[in-house]
């Protein structure tokens, strides 16, 4: 055993809360649900045993826990929070006015189905159900992913000044066991500069938040937040190189796996990612000209890039862990919306694999390419799996 | 009667209350008893209408303006975030109304209370959602009419006060704009006991919504303590009980006489109203020690 290691077997929840006693917040609002508990639990276990400072605040709900983030974040301090499913549900109409303040809150939440009926399982309906509240969102795959992606968040947020949000599913990532390289204190502390906001909540300054506006203060103000939005694509891809330069581990904000020469493309996000990889292996020793794109940062959706990568391949096949009835998979739709009008854009077959966290294994995957292969596509999602 | 006020100037002129608004003289005598060392949490509600729009502020000190139901949570969240910066001076402050106290709000109140954030809770009981055009809130007292009870609410106001002193705070006072030197007394008493969530139910009557006179404020908060449906008391830690301003003799008759939204009571009505204010009066006494 190497005695100069950093790498731990953690759970993907794990991962993160080793993430946030790196980062140093000083206030968390928390509130227990299955299956993000994990999360907050080692965080109060640190703090209980003194390797955290900062205020834990146990909330009676999310909403509360959502509200109590916001007002810390704006009186000019660091804050992390997390949750899931029904949390990030109660959380909404926070999230909106969280976005709205312009508070750079640093959220985990683990992606559970959501009621009714109850489930435990993995779906991405929760956060892509929030896409348009103004948060950042970043997808992660294995908890080293989300343990680098949370200290991420944190310099994306602080920079750009809106609230970020990082994710991975249930179970598939917040309970499996791996081997996770935990960056050092000295890496996060260069990594990450002091907190400390020029407009804040503070009686010597005397701003306010928050008191009605006008028609065309609140239009501006809303055009102020996509701007910033549009930033965070450099913002983003920058703070991932930065954060590779010191732990020599990076992501990119997307990432193509195989796509020399392909000529059909699948597109991922989260846990499936790491299955598709297998398929596309399996598949290329076959000859079949196939690659991977996976989403990592959907809001903001990085759309010249998506072009870009797309464009004059065949056919591409999305995989949509989530489900909106009335328009199927949400990956698909903002695929679709996204290679709209391009010269040259494939076909799109959007298939809904693994809803309600059913398995997809790579054979399903590869069975997936080869009926695609042969067909053309239709104009909405088709259930698989 | 005179009364006199030290007073910090926080709460400023200019306002966007109603002409003899009673709330707007509750955040007078609040703010500019509280100081510039302090921040106010208002959810929607009259009161932020008269904090004032962007970018004018009546409030001379940072106002952050929340949800309808988040309003201690909000609080507390500065606070901690106050603490976590080594400052332990500044006052942190909700100022919300009834409707986003006694009912959507309650939740994160009784929470902060149990956790016990040093902040002070102000509620300005209008006893209805008066800014959304008087409907009925659950600090509605019986029969009263409001547009969502037109026919006279059907049960009684819920005791917030004495939930709150179940909740064991260290502070927990009730006040009115007719007894100004008593309010400030306790917004003063509250600001020196550090340590724990402080709650002050301040009844403001609603001009419009109670139908009363523009004058008529302080008369009918006046009527309101004095005919025993709104005792003056203080309770500290939850079981040390102080009253300050009783009954005198006033009837509940004398009281609803002078309000339009009780004009639809019988006589039989006004005897059930005063057998109830007598229950609850003499279930209260009890307590004064």
């Amino acid at each position: 055993m190497k005695t100069d290691s950093n790498r731990l077997l953690l759970s993907g929840n794990h991962a993160v809360s080793h993430a946030v006693r790196l980062v140093k917040p000083n206030v968390m609002p928390v509130y227990p649900i299955t299956p993000q508990t994990p999360i907050l639990e080692l965080i109060t276990e640190f703090h209980a045993a003194g390797e955290m400072t900062g205020e834990i605040m146990t909330m009676e709900s999310e909403h509360s826990a959502m509200a109590a983030a916001i007002t810390a974040s704006l009186t000019g301090v660091r804050v992390f929070t997390a949750t899931a499913s029904q949390g990030l549900l109660l959380m909404h109409e926070m999230l909106h006015y969280a976005a709205g303040a312009r508070a750079p809150i640093v959220m985990f939440n683990v992606n559970r189905t959501l009621g009714s009926p109850w489930g435990f399982w993995p779906d991405q309906t929760d956060s892509l159900a929030q896409r348009d509240t103004g948060w950042i969102q970043y997808y992660c795959e294995n908890g080293q992913e989300s343990h680098d992606t949370t200290l991420q968040a944190f310099r994306v947020a602080e920079q750009i000044l809106l609230p970020a949000m990082v994710i991975h599913e249930a179970f598939y990532v917040s309970h499996s066991m791996e081997a996770v390289e935990i960056a050092t204190q000295e890496q996060v502390d260069a990594y990450l500069p002091e907190f400390n906001p020029p407009h804040r909540l503070d009686p010597q300054i005397g701003e306010s938040w928050g008191n009605t506006v006008s028609q065309v203060m609140f239009q501006n103000h809303r055009r102020d937040m996509g701007d910033a939005m549009e930033r965070v694509l450099d913002v983003a891809k920058k703070a991932d190189q930065e954060l590779q330069d010191l732990v020599g581990r990076g992501y990119g904000i997307h990432e193509q796996y195989r796509c020399e020469g392909a000529e059909f493309i699948i597109t991922t996000m989260g846990s499936m990612t790491g299955t598709a990889r297998d398929a596309v292996d399996e598949l290329r020793a076959e000859g079949v000209p196939v690659g991977l794109l996976k989403i990592k940062l959907f809001r903001p959706f990085p759309v010249a890039d998506v072009r870009e990568i797309l464009s004059g391949i065949a056919k591409v096949m999305v995989l949509d862990r989530n489900f909106a009835p009335g328009t199927g998979g949400i990956l698909y739709q903002e695929l679709k919306a996204a290679l709209y009008g391009l010269k040259g854009a494939p076909e799109i077959h959007g298939y809904l694999a693994g809803v309600g966290g059913t398995n997809i294994s790579p054979v399903n995957i590869k069975d997936m390419v080869h009926s695609a292969i042969g067909e053309k596509p239709v104009a909405h999602s088709v259930w698989k799996g | 009667m005179g009364y006199e006020i030290q007073e910090e100037k926080v709460f400023n002129s200019g306002h966007a209350a109603c002409p003899g608004c009673s709330e707007a003289l509750a955040l007078r005598f609040i703010l500019n008893t509280l100081g510039k060392d302090a921040i106010a949490v208002v959810p929607p509600s009259c009161i932020a209408i008269i904090s004032g729009p962007q970018p004018l502020s009546s409030m001379s000190i940072p106002v952050y303006q929340t949800t309808l139901e988040a309003s201690a949570a909000s609080a507390a969240g500065i606070k901690r975030a106050l603490i976590s910066k080594g400052n332990n001076h500044t006052n942190v402050v909700a100022i919300a109304g009834d409707g986003g106290t006694y009912d959507i709000g309650f939740q994160a109140l009784s929470a902060a209370a149990e956790r016990n954030e040093d902040i002070i809770y102000v509620c300005l009981d209008n006893e209805g959602y008066m800014n959304t055009g008087t409907q009925k809130s659950s600090a509605t007292p019986s029969m009263a009419f409001t547009t969502s009870t037109p026919a006279g609410k059907l049960s009684p106001k819920k005791n917030v006060p004495e939930i709150m002193v179940a909740h064991n705070i260290p502070y927990m006072a009730t006040a009115t704009t007719g007894y100004p030197d008593d309010l400030v007394r306790k917004v003063k008493k509250a600001m020196e006991i550090k340590g724990g969530l402080r709650f002050i139910n301040v009844l403001t009557p609603c001009l419009a919504g109670w139908g009363v006179p523009d004058s008529a404020g302080p008369k009918t908060s006046r009527l309101a303590v004095q005919s025993g449906i709104y005792p003056l008391y203080e309770v500290e830690n939850g079981e040390t009980y102080t009253l300050n301003y009783g009954p005198n003799g006033l009837s509940v008759a004398d009281y609803v006489a002078t309000q339009k939204r009780y004009r639809h009571l019988s006589p039989e009505d006004v005897e059930l109203l005063q057998a109830e204010v007598n229950h609850d009066w003499e279930k209260l006494q009890k307590k004064f020690k």
